[in-house]
């Protein structure tokens, strides 16, 4: 794989990014080259800065030193929202929805600054063509039309996960960051939420944080395991799977 | 007054019916405003129709912040009164200069008013939500409301700005003397106002609001500024606010410093909340009630202001929606056909808990009026606050009242989960 990771195809490069909380340094001399198109899943133990490394790329905190490079540019040190349109989107560990809004509005809000509207004050919301098909043809795709009309608070806990996921995709990214998807799911809900992200991010770039070691190898492309703020080893589950050092690190422990 | 179905969850639901219902209640509404002063004639009411539709697009405005975008602001009437002011310089200056402006045009300068200063303190203001923005607001309205005891060129001291309505050049042969013709203006500019602002909801900044209301965080994964999306808000709070501002220096004829003060940003979230938040046409019922009960109380009682906290009180605690939370509730019952269930319930509750209200009002009474000896009528009967009668009624009454209410109420509550449950199964959720 190493002779795709080159400056053109990488969709995301993280170079020697270092994030340092007071004296604690939580990210230490972070590389990380996710290549487009592939599916990229991060794990490691708890801790290891897994989602601290999520918060760096989407611009949630910036880095303390070293660089992030989307589609060649530069974005360490812009603000999230900024970043988002440049076509990176993401999801939260923590259901993270619009909780007094219905799923509809939900998905709509995700839809609105991707498809031109930004902050207009003197259109009918309800009468954007455009954005009225895509809500619908996003909800068809996480399966929630018949819950359309619920507040996103009230939906079951997997309900609520792909409305997280529906949100994040729903702006069109090309970058589609995932965190834990499936945490706290049963196994049926897990492999349906597998079919959905494995339809959803077809033809883009997917990073994902996923502790179900059977989703991570069975979805990624590339992994790479991220051990006390340090990217330990990157390579194809193959290569991942033989690798003393992540045995030794991580799977050996058998702790997930 | 004008009422508006449910701002947020009723999105693409436009049925023909849905959409006929929504422009009846409206046409309802503006229909009320013309005839209202045809049933109502007298002068007192004139003047308290008036009041209450100013203070209803005063809470409308409120409501985009607190409401919509989820900011809660001590100093909403720092907007509200140099709307008033610009409005009573605005018209000095026409008069002054034989500007070509008439009278029913004077609103919009008021809004100015209000706007421009939201413009140039808003963006530091919405720089962050929460209890700082709330903080910084109680700040700006000290600020402005002191302010305006010191600018005297500006804002007339003590003794405020003074103006003469009638001055300006006549619209359709109307002077605007006449108090009615004032509630005519007025009751154009609160139906304006109210398209405008419900209207506001329905476009793609009014949800983002309410987005940024919800989770700022996540708005800003969605591509989102939720300090642009605040401070749009804002300024459309602004002007609005300046808009009933406006309307006041036209009914009073003066703008003072009362308009600016911390007393006037405390009666519009006070109207907010009770009236309810999370509906659009929540503030006009909170408007109407704060209002009208600030007109009828005073002359009932020299403690009505002890009765609106009570009032406020009780309604964070028991009914955080408000009036139009509390009124909206019964919805999904109603669409079950369960709501006939619960009526017995509230009928046996009515008893005891007007016992204790009377109780409450009877101890409240005879504090206030132990030392001066003036007699209470409550509901026609009369009570010595001297005589340990009235004490022992007023115990009572409290203490009785108190738990055969309680009681009362927990059979509500359990006729209630029982009628939404069936409400649910049958799935109305709302």
């Amino acid at each position: 794989m190493s002779e795709a990771v080159t400056g053109m195809t990488a969709a995301i490069e993280v170079r020697a990014v270092e994030k340092r909380f007071g004296n604690v340094g939580i990210i230490r001399d972070l590389n990380l080259t996710v290549v487009k198109g592939e599916r990229h899943a991060i794990i490691g133990p708890n801790g290891a800065g897994k989602s601290t490394t999520f918060n760096l790329i989407s611009g949630h905190i910036k880095p303390t030193s070293g660089e992030v490079k989307l589609n060649g540019d530069v974005i360490s040190g812009l603000r999230p929202f900024e970043i988002n349109r440049r076509g990176l989107s993401r999801s939260f560990q923590v259901t993270n929805v619009f909780a007094r809004m219905t799923v509809w509005e939900n998905v709509r809000c995700a839809v609105l600054w991707a498809t031109g509207q930004r902050y207009a004050f003197w259109k009918n919301v309800d009468s954007l063509p455009e954005v009225r098909e895509r809500t619908a043809q996003i909800l068809d795709d996480i399966h929630l039309t018949h819950r359309r009309d619920v507040p996103a608070g009230l939906l079951t806990y997997a309900e609520q996960r792909e409305l997280e996921i529906g949100i994040t995709i729903a702006s069109g990214a090309t970058v589609v960051m995932l965190d834990e998807p499936t945490a706290g799911m049963s196994h049926a809900e897990t492999d349906r939420a597998v079919a959905l992200i494995r339809r959803l991010t077809e033809g883009k770039t997917l990073v994902i944080v996923e502790h179900d070691m059977s989703v991570v190898f069975g979805l990624a492309d590339r992994i790479s395991v991220l051990v006390y703020g340090h990217i330990i080893a990157s390579g194809t589950p193959e290569e991942i799977r033989r690798d003393p050092k992540v045995k030794e690190a991580y799977l050996g422990e058998e702790a997930h | 007054m004008t009422k508006a179905t449910n701002s947020t969850s009723k999105a693409g639901a436009d049925t023909s019916s849905g959409s006929l219902r929504f422009y009846g209640v409206w046409l309802i509404g503006i229909v009320a405003l013309i005839v209202l002063p045809m049933i109502f004639s007298s002068g007192g009411s004139l003047t308290s129709f008036s009041l209450i539709g100013i203070a209803i697009v005063f809470a409308l405005s409120y409501n985009i912040l607190l409401g919509q975008t989820g900011l809660l602001s001590f100093g909403h009437a720092v907007h509200y009164g140099l709307g008033g002011f610009a409005a009573c310089h605005m018209m000095n200056a026409v008069v002054s200069h034989g500007w070509p402006i008439p009278l029913p045009f004077i609103p919009l300068f008021g809004g100015l008013g209000g706007l421009v200063f939201a413009v140039i303190i808003g963006w530091v203001m919405t720089k962050r939500a929460g209890t700082v923005f709330a903080m910084i607001s109680l700040g700006i309205g000290e600020l402005v409301a002191s302010s305006s005891l010191i600018l005297r060129s500006v804002f007339g001291g003590e003794s405020g700005i003074t103006t003469d309505r009638t001055a300006l050049p006549k619209m359709f042969g109307w002077s605007f003397g006449p108090q009615l013709q004032v509630y005519y203006l007025i009751a154009f500019w609160l139906v304006l106002s109210a398209i405008a602002m419900y209207a506001l909801t329905r476009t793609p900044l009014g949800r983002i609001c309410n987005a940024v209301r919800d989770n700022p965080e996540r708005v800003q994964f969605i591509g989102y500024d939720p300090h642009v999306v605040r401070y749009l808000a804002f300024c459309f709070a602004g002007f609005f606010a300046g808009v009933a501002g406006g309307l006041a220096a036209i009914n009073f004829e003066i703008a003072n410093s009362a308009y600016l003060g911390a007393i006037q940003s405390g009666f519009v979230l006070f109207s907010t909340f009770i009236g309810g938040t999370a509906y659009f046409f929540g503030p006009i019922l909170g408007a109407i009630l704060v209002t009208y009960l600030q007109l009828g109380l005073a002359n009932l009682t020299s403690a009505w202001q002890l009765y609106f906290g009570i009032i406020f009180i009780g309604i964070v605690m028991f009914s955080p929606g408000g009036i139009a939370g509390l009124v909206m509730m019964h919805r999904p019952l109603v669409r079950a056909g369960t709501l006939w269930t619960v009526i017995p319930s509230y009928l046996v509750a009515v008893v005891p808990t007007l016992a204790l209200a009377c109780g409450v009002i009877l101890s409240i009474e005879t504090v206030a009026r132990y030392s001066g000896g003036e007699p209470i009528d409550l509901f026609g009967i009369g009570f010595k606050p001297t005589s340990p009668v009235t004490w022992v009624a007023a115990v009572v009454l409290v203490i009785g009242g108190a738990f055969v209410a309680r009681l009362s109420w927990r059979r509500i509550a359990e006729a209630w989960d029982r009628a939404a449950t069936v409400a649910r199964d049958r799935g109305y959720l709302a």
